[in-house]
């Protein structure tokens, strides 16, 4: 009965338990210190059960709906409407899985990992407040099969990681971090918005699959993808609106870092997820295609560039971020270049999106585990510079160990998972356009010379007399570690078995507009 | 020509408001810049939702006619909140900004720059 219950009605819980912890923590938080972060844990235990049901539900059943307030849950349209789907709808196919399944691994570890490092802080209460809302809210992005909840998602991520982001304050130093997020996030947020009001002008519908059944490609139409565009490609970090991301993760706490990883994913999300599905063929898809290529190649080349002379050990990843946003950006886009190609799109367009979508879900594990190897680090020896830094690996050998296999996976480095997808987007981006694939060598090569750098300054070398005592990081810091690192290594020695059952059904369900209209409007 | 005044004060609005965020150097008058941008896109939504000759959708004792659909005004209301709850956050990061580096002036606040 009550298993029957949490089946039916999985899509709507998973947003609503962390929404609703979150707003009890700072209650719960009165009794004591170890009683909320006991809450926060059976928080983010049952929410992971939660995601990853849903994906196993998604993955055996097909794609899921769920409708609030109708008569049963996957009723989209009333009887009674007209054939206009009014209610607020939750449409989760294989990628959104994908996606939730990604965010609830990572939102685990970090979590584990943040109950450890940031307990002798202040402000706890609204510290993990703003943690479980920003994770409800990334699931809400990534669920969400309307246009406006997308929107209001968005603003409830941008809000909750701008607070998180300004926490530790640092002499103003974050907050100036955090006001910058904010305020790109903000402009983002209301040209979104503005793209929302346009579409909704023309067809009278928010519904993603209603509107995708009507779009034209009008002059608005055009004004409207414009607009998304420039809003998710600022919020995810891509190359001219960048400048925002180095300074946020920098100087956010380690285990928000690795968080905020997501959270831009979640955005690129929305930016592929509006592409294919909103728009899907009556776009020119080669322009649209190329514009993401071209952003995806800028990123890439611009932010490995920028990585090699920094100093700051957590600037250097932020900006290995924005170049690894890049590859995600060339496959997807390249898919898109030749949707309209069914020829093209089998021979090497489907590899494509697999590959991005492979590596969206890839750099959320290695990324978030080197952001909380440095946070470990930067935990036991006080500073982020690299340059103060060094003989580490004497006495904090797990820690140098993870960050071993975070940095390979990164540099694309056979067995571990970074190989695997980089591996699918060099072959098909090669066949679409081998400039395009050597560019994308070269960047993996100087991703592995700069990563050569950091591991060399903070780990090698003769034990520092000043770091003489350092400890190993705490226990609960290497338990969120270690389950990043393995699904690191698992997924790096088993690319065959994730991507034929995990990344392909996600890749057909971006690329299959009409199977996710008919999943939402019925057998049209 | 009436019928798209409101869309013309949307567009000027939205201009005043970008100028506004990229021109001012004062931390306080870019965020009045983006509440002016908010206001415009509230202003467009409000202005999509309206019918000529429609009447308010309240079931109780409504006259005979036509009731415009209140979903533009649900967003509305959602983006208002979402703007009043950025503009506080954003103020109150001025707040900290101006204590512990003593100006407002967005050219000054370069503690991060490489």
């Amino acid at each position: 009965m009550i298993s029957e219950f949490i089946i039916q009605n999985a899509p709507a819980l998973l947003i609503a338990v962390p929404l609703l912890g979150a707003f009890l923590s700072p209650l719960i938080g009165r009794i004591s210190r170890d009683v909320r972060a006991l809450w926060v844990l059976a928080i983010i235990t049952l929410t992971t059960l939660l995601g990853l049901l849903v994906a196993y539900l998604v993955y055996t059943g097909g794609t899921l709906i769920y409708v609030f307030g109708a008569a049963a849950p996957t009723l989209s349209i009333p009887m009674d409407s007209g054939g206009i789907p009014i209610r607020i709808i939750l449409t989760l196919d294989a990628l959104s899985a994908l996606m939730v399944i990604m965010t609830v691994t990572v939102g685990f570890s970090v979590i584990l990992y943040s109950l450890s490092s940031d307990s002798r802080r202040s402000g706890l209460e609204a510290y993990y407040t703003l943690f479980l809302l920003l994770i409800a809210s990334v699931l809400g992005m990534f669920t969400t099969g309307d246009l406006f909840n997308f929107f209001v998602f968005l603003e409830i991520s941008s809000l909750a990681a701008a607070g998180l982001v300004a926490y530790k304050v640092e002499k103003g130093k974050a907050v100036e971090a955090g006001l910058k997020f904010l305020m790109v996030s903000a402009i983002g947020g209301v040209f979104f918005l503005l793209a929302t009001g346009i579409l909704y002008g023309q067809y009278n519908a928010l519904n993603i699959a209603m509107l995708a059944s009507m779009i034209q490609w009008t002059p608005l139409d055009k004004l409207a993808l414009v607009l998304i565009i420039v809003a998710l490609a600022a919020k995810c970090g891509s190359v001219p609106m960048h400048y925002w991301t180095p300074d946020a993760y920098s100087m956010a706490p380690a285990a928000v870092t690795a968080m905020l990883v997501v959270v831009s994913q979640a955005s690129l999300y929305g930016l592929f997820r509006f592409c294919f599905t909103l728009y899907g063929l009556t776009l020119t898809y080669a322009v649209i295609g190329w514009t993401l290529i071209t952003l995806g190649v800028l990123s890439m080349v611009v932010g490995v560039t920028m990585a090699i002379p920094q100093k700051d050990i957590k600037r250097l990843m932020a900006y290995h971020s924005i170049s690894q946003t890049g590859y995600m950006l060339l496959g997807v886009g390249v898919g898109l270049a030749v949707l309209g190609d069914q020829a093209l799109l089998s021979s090497y367009g489907f590899t494509a999106i697999e590959g991005g979508i492979f590596h969206i879900f890839n750099n959320a594990l290695y990324k978030g585990l080197l952001f909380l190897t440095a946070g470990a680090v930067i935990l036991r020896i006080g500073t982020s510079d690299m340059n103060r830094m060094g003989g580490l690996g004497h006495n904090m050998k797990w820690t140098m160990i993870l960050f071993i296999i975070g940095a390979l996976a990164i540099a694309g480095i056979p067995p571990f998972n970074g190989f695997a997808s980089k591996f699918l987007i060099y072959e098909s981006v090669f066949a679409f356009n081998p400039i395009l694939s050597i560019i994308a060598m070269v960047v993996s090569i100087l991703t592995l010379a700069s990563f050569v750098k950091v591991f060399h300054s903070v780990f090698m070398g003769p034990r520092l007399p000043e770091y003489a005592d350092v400890k190993e990081a705490p226990a609960s810091l290497l338990i969120g570690m270690a389950i990043l690192s393995g699904l690191v290594i698992i997924t790096g020695l088993f690319p065959e078995f994730f991507v034929q059952h995990l990344i392909a059904p996600a890749a057909h369900a971006l690329a299959d507009q009409s199977g996710y209209l008919a999943a939402v409007l019925g057998g049209a | 020509m009436f019928l798209n005044l409101p869309f013309i004060v949307v567009v000027l609005l939205a201009l005043i408001g970008i100028a506004t965020i990229l021109l001012k150097r004062n931390l306080i008058k870019i965020f009045l810049g983006l509440t002016i941008l908010t206001s415009s896109v509230n202003l467009f939504l409000v202005t999509l939702g309206y019918r000529e000759g429609g009447i308010a959708p309240i079931y109780t004792l409504s006259p005979a006619g036509v009731m415009v659909l209140p979903t533009p005004h649900a967003l509305t209301l959602t983006n208002i909140v979402i703007g009043v709850a950025t503009t506080a956050l954003m103020l109150s990061f001025a707040v900290i900004i101006y204590r512990r580096y003593g100006t407002v002036n967005v050219d000054e606040i370069r503690e991060l720059r490489e």
